[in-house]
């Protein structure tokens, strides 16, 4: 197990291409433990293709990916680490909400799943609804169930693809809540947004793409209004 | 957790789910019993309905196999689930492999509704000669679908999945299905069970070569 | 993977050269075929169709094959110049196989007296034809060159595997359902005088698939090229 100052997230010279289309083009990023890195960047950036490569879904055309020092390639104990959030629920709508996290702790290989599973439908407020179909409840309820299917396995390493997309108010909320709990608990965590504001507050570090290329990357300071400023110029011009 | 433990967990899940609205296992019957009636117009009356019998049963068996296996991963690709697959800490080929074992029992209960009113539209008598179809059935069940899993892995990635699958599999169909009717034949004409064995054979070989290769193109059509 | 336009084009020049040179040959072989060689002693004219159809028989198969290989080559190389290999002997091996599809029948007509007999090498044909127009129709509808590569070598591969089969179902099948013969094509060997200018039909033919093959494989490098630029 790496110490807890030696990064979670090590990203080493990633290059994405689709057939002749260079998507990435060396990336680098490094994410330490409690850290919320904001990926942003215009569309085409490759801001999810970064984000897909870091979580296993992509396979890079080169460079290195390490989670908690092992080889994201090479060793399934990296994949084990990792929690990922998309706009899409990644959900089964025909199972219950309880079912669905039954097969993702089972995926995970955990020991206790009853007892886990329970756990987390009470942390989500969702032990009323735990045995109705997935299907027929409420997009923020879905949502919430798709947060704690995320963090089900207590990852080290958070991956947020446009997490807020289609979030109300309240369940928007809640997300920067838990965001910032896991943030607290030591998880490292990696946002990709259009929305800078909506992870603002619980940021450390933001980090610009742009056609594939990483130009910017610096600990969030000042105000989001400058942040916003900069980015424009960077991106727009 | 072991690839064999994966593997039934995902299979147990599909089935699970498939249970839940049977619109797979539905349509497939459906769809066989509407190919199984339409033979017995087609025909007009110039075959007998026992010579029919054999060659309808591996037409209509085949393509009900095409109808229930695009559901397989159409029900993954909803809302992303096929991620979170992908994601787990498990081997693809564990992952594949239940997805083909949830396709496999699929089309056996799809096959167990098909035969009996197979045997009752074309007037067969019920003997034990019969349980030689139904093991002729399971071979080629699991002679469709090892191909078919992989082709509907593949397919499922278009936007034309229901139209791809028919073109990519029904070639493969074409060896098991013959291997499959002519001992069905030899099954209702009471040939010597020597007869049966050679094709009976021939059915396991290409099962048994799809299952090696099918192994390992799994993990390549679930790649991202 | 960078993909060089002069490159490409050098290739599809190269590959129009062997391409005249092939369709040289094979006007070659018609005349040898029409003017030169003597009827054969049952089929009559029939049998110089012969000098068209099996050389298609064998190229297609090559070019069949050759996708399969270079499909497992693809798995492990991972260079996506042997995709495009693939896909040009996929396309060339679909225009042979056409022309075997076609002359097949019109000797089959003479002979046997029906124009599709079942016959097992066409049969056999037939469904490797559909095997192929399958690969395509997958291609076709994948967008990313990469998934195109991938799946196109599964297809390959698992036809490979389906190959031997095929053989076997369309040999058992023909050995079960007798066709309508009306003549028997003698079993004896060929008389040099016919052998000869089949032997140079095979040649002019693979050489014309060469030809056939490296330009379309010129035109897969271009159209990356050019794809890869516009990238840019």
């Amino acid at each position: 197990m790496a110490s807890t100052t030696s990064p979670i997230l090590e990203v080493r010279g990633i290059e994405r291409r689709f057939g002749a289309v260079a998507a990435l083009q060396g990336i680098d990023l490094v994410a330490g433990p409690g850290e919320v890195v904001l990926l942003a960047g215009p569309n085409g950036a490759g801001k999810s293709t970064l984000l897909r490569c870091v979580a296993g879904l992509v396979r890079p055309s080169g460079g290195e990916i390490l989670v908690g020092g092992h080889s994201l390639r090479r060793d399934p104990a990296a994949r084990s680490l990792i929690g990922f959030l998309s706009h899409q629920s990644l959900l089964y709508e025909d199972l219950t909400a309880r079912e669905n996290l039954r097969f993702a702790a089972a995926l995970h290989g955990l020991d206790q799943i009853e007892l886990r599973v329970m756990d987390a439908l009470n942390a989500a407020a969702l032990t009323p609804r735990a045995d109705l179909r997935t299907g027929g409840l409420s997009h923020g309820t879905r949502q919430r169930l798709a947060i704690a299917r995320a963090l089900l396995h207590r990852p080290r390493l958070l991956l947020l693809d446009e997490p807020f997309s289609g979030l109300d108010a309240a369940a928007a909320a809640l997300l920067r809540q838990r965001v910032a709990d896991v943030a607290a608990d030591g998880c490292a965590v990696v946002c990709v947004t259009h929305h800078p504001d909506e992870i603002w507050g619980a940021a450390t570090r933001t980090v610009v793409l742009q056609r594939g290329r990483v130009v910017a990357d610096q600990p969030r300071s000042g105000l989001l209004a400058d942040f916003l400023a900069d980015y424009h110029a960077r991106c727009v011009a | 957790m072991n690839s064999a433990r994966i593997a039934l967990l995902v299979a147990a899940k599909d089935l699970r789910i498939e249970w839940r609205h049977r619109t797979a296992f539905t349509t497939a019957v459906i769809f066989a019993v509407l190919v199984l009636t339409a033979f017995v117009f087609a025909r007009a009356g110039s075959v007998t309905l026992r010579d029919l019998a054999p060659p309808v049963l591996w037409v209509t068996l085949p393509l009900a196999t095409v109808v229930t296996l695009n559901r397989g991963f159409l029900l993954e690709r909803e809302n992303g689930a096929l991620d979170a697959l992908l994601l787990a800490p498990v081997s693809t080929s564990a992952v594949m492999a239940g997805k083909w074992l949830a396709n496999l029992v699929l089309v056996l209960v799809v096959e167990l509704v098909a035969l009996p009113l197979w045997m009752l539209f074309f007037n067969i008598e019920p003997t034990m000669r019969l349980l030689g179809v139904a093991a002729v059935a399971v071979l080629a069940a699991i002679g469709f679908t090892l191909p078919g899993t992989v082709f509907a892995a593949i397919a499922v990635r278009t936007r034309f999945a229901e139209l791809l699958l028919p073109v990519l599999l029904l070639p493969f169909t074409i060896p098991p299905l013959f291997f499959a009717a002519s001992a069905t034949v030899r099954l209702l004409d009471q040939a010597p069970l020597g007869d049966l064995w050679f094709w009976l054979r021939l059915l396991a070989l290409y099962d048994l070569s799809f299952l090696v290769i099918a192994v390992l193109l799994f993990p390549v059509v679930m790649d991202q | 993977m960078t993909f060089d336009i002069d490159a490409a084009e050098r290739v599809m020049r190269r590959g129009r050269v062997v391409m005249l040179a092939g369709l040289l040959a094979v006007a070659g072989i018609y005349v040898l075929a029409l003017r030169y060689t003597p009827p054969e002693r049952m089929q009559g004219l029939a049998f110089k169709i012969l000098y068209v159809h099996a050389p298609s028989a064998w190229t297609m198969e090559l070019a069949f094959v050759l996708v399969g290989v270079v499909g497992a080559l693809y798995f492990w190389l991972q260079d996506p110049r042997l995709d495009i290999f693939a896909e040009a002997s996929a396309t060339v091996g679909m225009a042979f196989g056409t022309v075997l599809l076609t002359t097949g029948p019109i000797w089959g007509k003479a002979i046997w007296g029906a124009w599709w007999a079942w016959d097992p090498r066409l049969t056999f044909t037939l469904l490797l034809y559909l095997l192929f127009a399958g690969y395509f129709a997958l291609r076709s509808a994948l967008r990313d060159p990469v998934d195109r590569a991938r799946f196109g070598a599964v297809i390959g591969i698992m036809g490979t595997l389906l190959v031997p089969f095929i053989h076997l179902t369309v040999y058992l099948f023909n050995s079960q359902h007798p066709r309508p013969v009306l003549m028997m094509p003698a079993k004896s060997p060929l008389p040099w005088i016919l052998l000869r200018p089949l032997l140079w039909s095979f040649a002019a033919f693979t050489l014309l698939y060469i030809g056939f093959v490296m330009t379309r494989y010129g035109i897969g490098l271009k159209r990356a090229a050019l794809e890869a630029r516009d990238a840019e």
